[in-house]
């Protein structure tokens, strides 16, 4: 089941906690890998631990860089059947100090470039009659969180982005979900105090933050041929903190 | 008939699965040869990739017929 083998996946943020976890477990399952972030390092890292893969550096906040995107990984890879957008960035500020520029940023890099990267890949989805976009959105994007308006409106907005596009596409055999975390033990969360810790395990009944691959595997999941038949949906992987 | 009508017309005939028969010069893709809007909008992706142009959202929305059609690309390639 899940087997990814001929399949090609891009997925952005790989230099990530989470961007690496998926991008290992869609390559654990055969798909051929394009990975991008804004990290060289850590991605050229990763793609010699998975084996091959091509790197491809881009700023998310750059509209042409965005723009190009698509089309190099289509080149390095020969299409693409999986598009993963995963990379997402935080400007975290109470709502009445929020500058503009927290506000765009946020917008730009979460919302915009996921619907630019998706425009980008669906001309080659529609031809093949098969195609995979899954969109890391976050809890946050349904339950709100105070010091992430700009965050939450942008997951939220990839939610509603992707029923929308997921009712165009879905008779061309191209499916679009949503994987919202909630809670994940990554350099992020890492950074928290064992006061603010405690606080947030004690609203998680799992009783436990998750792991980055609780979320490669349900990312897998979306992007098998065994999920053909679910579009539109947001599927939450947060130990229960939020049952939707 | 023209190459070009003819390239159009086999694009029109694979796409839409319709009889050669239908795809006359007035046959509207939508309310004659069973076109939904995302079916038009891959039309004129077909159409750009077999005669190598690129169709502006604007242009595109005025092709409504297989007539339309050819005499689009026929001005533009």
């Amino acid at each position: 089941m899940f087997d990814l083998t001929g399949k090609t996946a891009l997925v952005t943020g790989a230099s990530g906690g989470i961007g690496g976890a998926v991008a290992k477990a869609l390559a654990g399952q055969g798909a051929k890998l394009a990975l991008s972030g804004t990290r060289v390092a850590p991605l050229e890292a990763l793609a010699g631990e998975i084996g091959e893969a091509a790197v491809l550096p881009c700023d998310l906040s750059d509209a042409e860089a965005v723009e190009a995107l698509p089309k190099r990984a289509a080149e390095a890879l020969g299409g693409v059947d999986i598009l993963i957008n995963n990379a997402g960035v935080t400007r975290d500020q109470l709502f009445m100090r929020m500058s503009d520029e927290d506000w765009a940023r946020v917008i730009a890099v979460n919302l915009t470039s996921v619907m630019r990267l998706s425009r980008g890949v669906l001309r080659g989805m529609m031809k093949a009659r098969w195609g995979r976009i899954v969109n890391i959105s976050s809890v946050v994007g349904v339950t709100g969180n105070p010091g992430q308006a700009n965050y939450a409106a942008s997951k939220a907005g990839v939610i509603g982005m992707s029923k929308s596009l997921a009712q165009e596409v879905a008779s061309r055999g191209v499916t679009v979900n949503c994987v919202a975390p909630g809670f994940i033990a990554t350099a992020m969360t890492d950074a928290l105090n064992e006061e603010q810790r405690g606080r947030i395990l004690g609203g998680i009944p799992a009783g436990r933050m998750g792991s980055a691959e609780e979320i490669a595997a349900a990312v897998v999941y979306l992007a098998s041929a065994e999920a053909a038949y679910v579009t539109g949906q947001t599927l939450h992987v947060n130990g229960g903190m939020a049952m939707i | 008939m023209s190459d070009i009508a003819e390239r159009v017309k086999k694009i029109v005939v694979e796409h839409l699965s319709v009889d050669e028969s239908k795809v006359t010069d007035n046959a509207s893709f939508i309310d004659d040869l069973g076109a939904d809007s995302l079916d038009t909008v891959e039309l004129v992706m077909a159409f750009e990739e077999e005669f190598g142009i690129e169709i502006p959202d604007d242009a595109a929305e005025t092709i409504q017929t297989y007539g339309d059609a050819v005499k689009f690309i026929t001005a533009n390639s």
